[in-house]
């Protein structure tokens, strides 16, 4: 279709959906693996690197799509400061998106840990061993992993705001494909 | 329509509790909510608490040398596990870590009638396996919790700088789990060197062989130097147990046998306090070469967080709870020593003395 979409195409609206219950997955996971004494330490633990790496692929794929496809117009009746706002927050949620995994694969590497993302299958070290290095990148996993939350709350906080207070479609155009039928 | 009747006022605030709930969810995960909950920062706190922070040291185990060599495996392991560290004619390198437990990283050889052996062997393919031993073959607690109020009971009286012995007589009273540990360690003269001691897992692994059978294991390093009693000459210098080593190194290899011991069925393999009869089947896998050591402000085995869960395939962690409470706790003390070592705040390396400063 070459007319103007006012809906996100079905590939980035999947990409999404996925990506933003695997992110939140993740982030719980993060938070509660490093707290928790239990065994549930252990599983959250193995989980977190594959998910990682599997977040680390889909936002590679998912950028390609954004500049590929595109993105539906925001409406045109937003105020300025909220237009900057969305673009920056989309800015910032791709950054960290993409940082995250890098940084837990390199905090990895640079602390000595094998990668391993399931019995047998590890990732080489894409950083040197270096506990200086580790304590930097492990402070930066924590504090991007915190931002990346907060920045996600806004955006929910956002997407509620657009379908109950605006009503303006911003919601809709991620949460379902164009209507069929057209005037 | 219902969308008009809603007031403003009420659609904010459901936007608000939303985003709240949400918010709480993560802090509440995070632990955040529940100050008291005993959570792996909460475990280090309290030794901190206890024992003071000696920066740039692990949280326990502060006092110890860095050791280096290898594992040549003989191929008898392989009838348990598939791990490519038990391959015939198999060398593995390893970095290993004596040390005695504490947090106090000058701390007198002979204050602690305990001895610890870790290791991490680097598998040909990038594999890691990590184990941290004992010289005693079980642990005096079951769960992390008992841990924990053990470590509350030990507490050093400002007074005495000691444990109150009455509260650790009330902590065994209450913890009847902790008598086999105790009953082990009266009969049990600690070794005159880190050379000539056993060291355990204590904790159960599950082995898986290629075929996919999967069966519970303990291991355990068994030294080729026969056991001599630590002397009364010995317990007078703080450092013996260091000098000792570099003196027998000094002068050739030091070496231990492998023996992987295999569980029966209904062998227990979630309780550390509890040792498998004498009789089950034990498998020599092969024999750990040891032939360089160095202080562990300068060996390769500082920078190392072993972790006993960092395993190759073919080994597992057991379903014993103390497993993932060493490696939630573990982490916990190498971030913090290594952000010590980042900021400048860990304590250089004096002169004049060999023992790890």
């Amino acid at each position: 279709m070459k007319r103007e979409t006012q809906h996100f195409t079905a590939v980035a609206r999947l990409l999404h959906w996925l990506m933003a219950v695997l992110i939140v997955t993740m982030l719980f996971v993060g938070v509660g693996m490093v707290s928790t004494v239990s065994r549930l330490h252990d599983t959250l633990l193995a989980l977190h690197r594959p998910l990682g790496i599997a977040l680390l692929v889909l936002v590679v794929i998912r950028a390609g799509v954004r500049v590929t496809r595109g993105t539906p117009p925001l409406p045109a009746d937003l105020p300025g400061w909220q237009r900057v706002g969305a673009k920056a927050s989309h800015y910032a949620l791709y950054a960290m998106m993409a940082a995250m995994p890098l940084i837990g694969w390199s905090m990895l590497s640079a602390g000595g840990y094998p990668v391993v993302l399931a019995p047998g299958v590890q990732l080489p070290p894409i950083a040197p061993h270096n506990v200086t290095l580790y304590a930097w990148l492990r402070a930066a996993h924590t504090w991007v992993a915190l931002a990346l939350y907060a920045t996600v709350l806004l955006h929910f906080a956002a997407a509620l705001f657009h379908a109950l207070i605006r009503r303006d479609g911003v919601l809709a155009s991620m949460a379902r494909g164009e209507p069929r039928r057209r005037a | 329509m219902t969308r008009t009747t809603i007031c403003m006022p009420c659609r904010l605030a459901a936007i608000a509790v939303a985003v709240g709930c949400a918010a709480a969810a993560f802090a509440w995960t995070a632990g955040w909510l529940t100050p008291k909950r005993l959570d792996a920062p909460h475990l280090i706190d309290t030794f901190e608490t206890n024992y003071g922070v000696h920066p740039g040291y692990r949280r326990n185990h502060a006092k110890g040398l860095c050791v280096e060599g290898w594992f040549d495996s003989n191929g008898n392991g392989e009838r348990v596990s598939r791990a490519a560290v038990f391959a015939p004619q198999q060398r593995t390198p390893v970095i290993g870590r004596f040390a005695i437990p504490g947090s106090n990283p000058s701390a007198p050889d002979a204050s602690v009638p305990v001895r610890s052996f870790a290791l991490l062997f680097k598998l040909a393919d990038g594999e890691q396996w990590r184990t941290g031993m004992n010289s005693v073959p079980l642990f005096a607690v079951r769960t992390p919790r008992e841990f924990y109020q053990q470590l509350v009971a030990s507490k050093p009286d400002p007074a005495t700088g000691k444990p109150d012995p009455a509260k650790l007589a009330a902590f065994n009273h209450a913890h009847p789990d902790t008598l086999p540990f105790r009953q082990w360690m009266a009969t049990h003269t600690p070794s005159s060197s880190f050379a000539n001691s056993r060291f355990y897992s204590i904790n159960a692994f599950i082995a898986t062989d290629a075929a996919g059978h999967a069966r519970p294991v303990r291991w355990e390093v068994v030294p080729d130097t026969s056991y001599e009693p630590e002397t009364a000459a010995q317990k007078a210098q703080p450092d013996f147990l260091s000098r000792d080593l570099d003196a027998r190194l000094a002068a050739g290899p030091l070496r231990w046998h492998l023996i992987l011991t295999v569980a029966a069925p209904g062998d227990p393999t979630d309780d550390a306090t509890r040792q498998w009869p004498a009789a089950r089947e034990r498998i020599d896998a092969g024999t750990l070469v040891l032939q360089h050591a160095s202080p562990q402000r300068i060996g390769q085995c500082r920078d190392v967080n072993y972790d006993p869960t960092v395993l190759p395939a073919g080994l597992a962690p057991s379903d014993d709870p103390l497993l993932a409470a060493r490696s939630a706790a573990y982490a916990v003390s190498f971030n913090r020593r290594t952000r010590e070592e980042a900021t400048g705040a860990a304590a250089p390396a004096p002169s004049g003395q060999d023992s790890p400063p």
